[in-house]
């Protein structure tokens, strides 16, 4: 098992991930510079979090021009599992690997916290260890992380299953209280119609020590690992 | 031809320092020249007037390995080969002019002052003064800075871990910027800031230089400003991303053997940049600012040179290593251009194309005149230090409560949540306790170590009782650093004061340092780096005066560290240290809230205060304490009702009213901390404070949804939260 973790100019949440999925789980892990095009060497993709090319024009805009964006798509083609963080999460929807956007947090903010998140789908790649409706407590940290898509494409995702995450209470209700960014319907994470394709805007990277507050991102990881 | 006044206020150099420079240098300087010397005589650059004071605080300790001045930070050894290097800077009249660009571009600074040496910064803290938030202009300022910290050190992905935010009238005209960075790196791979061997190359790298940021050093850090609109040009504008791009390129850099120093362009640009990193290295410079990419056409040499764009480094590369150099840096898509060579005889040539524009000698340039002054002790003082006790009504009993739920909403006590949110402080891995409580802690990545990291300074203190206020500056941020179980290892400082050509601001900057210097020195603390900001006046009216200190403390296994709120119910809660004396309401927030009052000397018996933190640190490496909390502003009562909102358990005790029953709850006596226990480990506590001749007391109790101390408090969880939540929002 090797995780390939993308590198763009301006991404910062690569070591956290190299550190999460190496020395946390044991797992080979290698760093993947955003101008190669070849990753027959890795069974997953980890796009992490940052501010890809200073999140200039728009989050992610830029990014999905860069070379390895082909090579991510082409590994997507082959069914192998894709992980979109932050904003990894923002560069696959630019690159309509993932449906919809990414806007402005409602409140205008950026905003660092914990948040609590009812996994809706544990039958995939990322989430089949997880207890169906599990509360997994994951933070965030973003400008642009409110979900959106229009209303044929919000209906699709939810009646296809294709909502991984939801922003909830630590008793797994999903309210507006516990939405930190007005995203719609509470969505944390979404999958692609294969389900080999996660976004999600919470970081599961920094939730994998007791030391750190929790170790629900681990849960994450070790689906992925057991997965292939 | 000798220069006007005219030119020589807009490069805030006096007469007689221009006739010195013409005596030393034995002819008129040119032009170019004349704003070299401008620029490095400041008192930003050249500390012309506080050398001679901040030669009194210690800096020798056991575990520092580079001491103030020696490069751009300070740095300690914490021991398996690996080094933290930390510094402080201030970002104040820039953010006053341009809040957000002023505050971002502090952080910018700061952070370059890091990995210039070789090290990955990984935490950076805030220290924040403003005026009330209920004048529009001070919101905006508030707003402005807060957004740009977020925005520019966000983006950089490094943690922000807090630090403080205060409010008081006097910072209105002269709000405080304060930046901390903290990075952390290998001992054999420190990188200096030296120019030296003669035919190495001077490299420029990350963005082109434009007209921004002229005379920052000069004129915006070293004089007092009246008109804001004139001086907008001086701020300058940030690009975070390219930053976070030279963090990367100049880490790896680092890692070869390809250079011998590098240095950043902060204050007075390629100026200090170059000419310091040439007077390190014992050596000269020939640079030609042709060869300086530009963002504007026809910038004069004089601009170039002083230009403070942003996000621009100079290395100094081997000869022969500068394809590879190049190579690095086009990868990470950086530009970087050779503009000039070292050389061996020790004056600075600076050539615009064929002609040389100055010639002048480094020593001299980097020699700047050291002023010491005589000041006498302001009138004034006494007046301010006399705090008449039976003129000041004492609180009712009924009252308390009120009290209590007004001083938790208060400004500079409630929590800052809404700003640190806006703050990533997660990222790295690297936070065990966020922002909030009273030090934040971070583990060090495969290892079992933890460091602690605070700031402090509390201005009104140190206004009443400039000595007095330092010492106290120091002893607090070493309480907060011991309630987080660490053991403090070094400070570094910003010093914010007014004028220090006025007799009673140098008296409060020399008393400030006084204080200072006997905290570090009796709890065996050094300073291993700071920063000096003065002139921060408006209109002739000063700031309090307000040395900020940021403190870093080690843990040696993150398994015991500890945090500010109650952890479990039924747990003792104890005071270690004694019950408040009447004075201490003297200068506190309840009397400032209460009686519209801001005098009365505080103060501190610093042996009292070593014995305590003592304990406490030996009671947290035992294991025996489940939270630690200071006591600090707004007394006792505000202390208990802080560790049960952040910990939402409750609380049932009393406090001894000896006195003034105000001061019992209210007052801000110094060398005191609430802690809680596990009822079996609290006999074991008791003896060990008994060993080590401190102070202390059983409180109470925690458990259930209220907070009561019997006879003058019995308040739910809940309510005290609400006030201490909501505070910032509804000042």
């Amino acid at each position: 098992m090797k995780f390939g973790i993308v590198v763009f100019p301006g991404t910062w949440s690569d070591r956290d991930c190299y550190y999460s999925v190496h020395n946390i789980l044991g797992q080979k892990a290698a760093y993947v510079w955003h101008k190669e095009t070849d990753l027959s060497d890795y069974d997953c993709i980890i796009l992490p979090g940052g501010f890809s090319y200073g999140d200039y024009l728009r989050t992610g805009a830029i990014a999905r021009f860069s070379p390895v964006m082909e090579a991510v798509a082409a590994f997507d083609k082959k069914g192998k599992p894709v992980i979109g963080i932050c904003n990894g999460f923002q560069v696959l929807c630019e690159a309509h690997l993932l449906p919809g956007v990414l806007r402005q947090n409602d409140h205008l903010e950026y905003r660092c916290q914990w948040t609590f998140l009812k996994t809706e789908n544990i039958a995939t790649v990322f989430t089949h260890k997880c207890r169906q409706g599990q509360v997994l407590k994951i933070p965030i940290s973003h400008y642009e992380g409110r979900y959106y898509a229009d209303d044929d494409t919000l209906k699709k995702l939810e009646d296809a299953g294709r909502v991984a995450f939801r922003y909830a209470t630590p008793g797994g209700e999903v309210t507006r209280e516990a939405n930190p960014n007005g995203a719609l319907n509470n969505i944390a994470g979404i999958l692609n119609a294969k389900g080999n394709v996660l976004g999600m805007m919470p970081h599961p990277e920094r939730s994998c020590e007791d030391v750190l507050g929790s170790t629900d991102g681990n849960i994450i990881w070790e689906s992925i690992i057991a997965g292939i | 031809m000798p220069v006007s006044k005219e030119t020589l206020d807009e490069i805030a150099l006096s007469r007689k320092e221009y006739n010195l420079i013409v005596e030393k240098l034995g002819r008129e300087p040119t032009p170019v020249e004349l704003g070299l010397f401008g620029s490095l005589w400041s008192e930003h650059c050249g500390y012309k007037y506080s050398k001679a004071l901040l030669r009194i605080f210690p800096t020798a300790g056991k575990h520092v390995l580079i001491k103030p001045g020696e490069e751009n930070a300070g740095v300690i050894d914490i021991g398996d080969g690996q080094v933290i290097g930390f510094k402080m800077e201030s970002h104040n009249h820039p953010s006053y002019i341009e809040p957000y660009q002023g505050a971002a571009t502090g952080v910018g600074g700061i952070v370059r002052d890091i990995f210039t040496m070789g090290l990955r910064p990984i935490a950076l803290m805030n220290s924040l003064r403003f005026g009330p938030l209920s004048e529009p202009h001070n919101r905006y300022l508030f707003g402005g800075v807060v957004g740009g910290i977020a925005s520019y050190g966000n983006c950089l992905g490094i943690a922000d871990v807090g630090g403080e935010i205060y409010f008081d009238q006097c910072y209105t005209g002269n709000p405080l910027v304060n930046a901390l960075c903290l990075g952390i790196g290998r001992s054999d791979g420190l990188v200096k800031a030296r120019a030296s061997g003669e035919g190495n190359l001077i490299m420029l790298v990350g963005a082109d230089t434009g007209r921004d940021g002229l005379h920052g050093a000069s004129g915006l850090a070293s004089r007092t400003f009246e008109e804001v609109r004139e001086l907008r040009s001086a701020v300058q504008v940030g690009n975070p991303f390219m930053e976070k791009l030279l963090i990367e390129a100049c880490l790896e850099l680092a890692k070869t053997d390809w250079i011998v120093g590098m240095q950043d362009c902060g204050a007075a640009g390629l100026t200090s940049a170059t000419i310091e990193a040439a007077d390190k290295g014992k050596s000269g410079l020939d640079i030609d600012v042709r060869k300086v990419p530009r963002r504007e056409k026809g910038m004069t040499p004089y601009e170039v040179m002083l230009s403070e764009s942003q996000e621009r480094m100079i290395v100094i590369v081997k000869k022969g290593y500068e394809n590879k150099v190049k190579a690095l840096f086009d990868r990470w898509e950086l530009h970087s251009d050779i503009i000039g060579t070292v050389t061996a005889d020790g004056m600075v040539v600076i050539r615009d194309g064929a002609e040389v524009v100055a010639n002048a000698p480094v020593k001299l340039l980097n020699t700047p005149p050291v002023y010491r002054l005589r000041p006498t002790r302001p009138g004034w003082l006494d007046e301010l230090q006399r705090l008449d006790l039976n003129k000041i009504k004492n609180i009712a009993p009924g009252k308390t409560g009120d009290m209590l739920l007004k001083l938790l909403a208060a400004p500079n006590i409630c929590s800052k949540h809404a700003v640190y949110r806006q703050y990533d402080h997660q990222v790295g891995d690297n936070t065990v306790v966020l922002p909030g409580s009273d030090a934040a802690v971070l583990r060090i990545q495969e290892t079992s170590k933890a460091i602690s990291m605070v700031t402090d300074g509390n201005g009104r203190y140190c206004y009443v009782n400039p000595f007095i206020g330092g010492v106290i500056a120091v002893a607090e941020a070493a309480r907060n650093t011991a309630c987080s179980g660490a053991r403090p290892a070094a400070i570094t400082n910003c010093l914010n004061f007014g004028n220090p050509e006025k007799n009673d601001v140098y008296y409060q900057l020399q008393e400030c340092i006084k204080g200072m210097s006997q905290a570090c020195k009796k709890l065996k603390i050094p300073v291993i780096s700071g920063n000096v900001s003065l002139y921060n006046e408006t209109r002739g009216i000063a700031i309090f005066p307000t040395p900020v200190v940021g403190m870093v403390g080690l843990i040696k296994d993150v398994k015991h560290y500890c945090s500010a709120g109650f952890k479990h119910g039924g747990d003792i809660v104890f005071l270690i240290g004694e019950a408040a004396d009447d004075d201490s309401i003297g200068s506190s927030e309840y009397l400032e809230m209460a009686h519209e009052l801001v005098k009365g000397s505080q103060h501190i018996d610093i042996e009292k205060e070593k014995r305590v933190q003592a304990c406490v640190i030996r009671a947290i490496e035992r294991g025996l304490l489940n939270s630690a909390h200071d006591c600090s502003d707004g007394g006792l009562a505000v202390t208990l009702a802080e560790s049960c909102i952040l910990g939402n358990i409750g609380f049932t005790g009393k406090i001894e009213a000896k006195g003034r029953l105000d001061a019992a709850l209210f007052g801000e006596a110094q060398s005191r901390i609430v802690v809680s226990a596990n009822p079996k480990a609290a006999r074991r506590l008791e003896t060990l404070a008994l060993r080590l001749n401190v102070p202390i007391a059983r409180l109470g109790i925690t458990g259930g949804v209220q907070c009561i101390i019997k006879g003058y408090i019995d308040l739910p969880v809940s309510r005290l939260h609400q006030a201490w939540w909501n505070g910032l929002l509804n000042h």
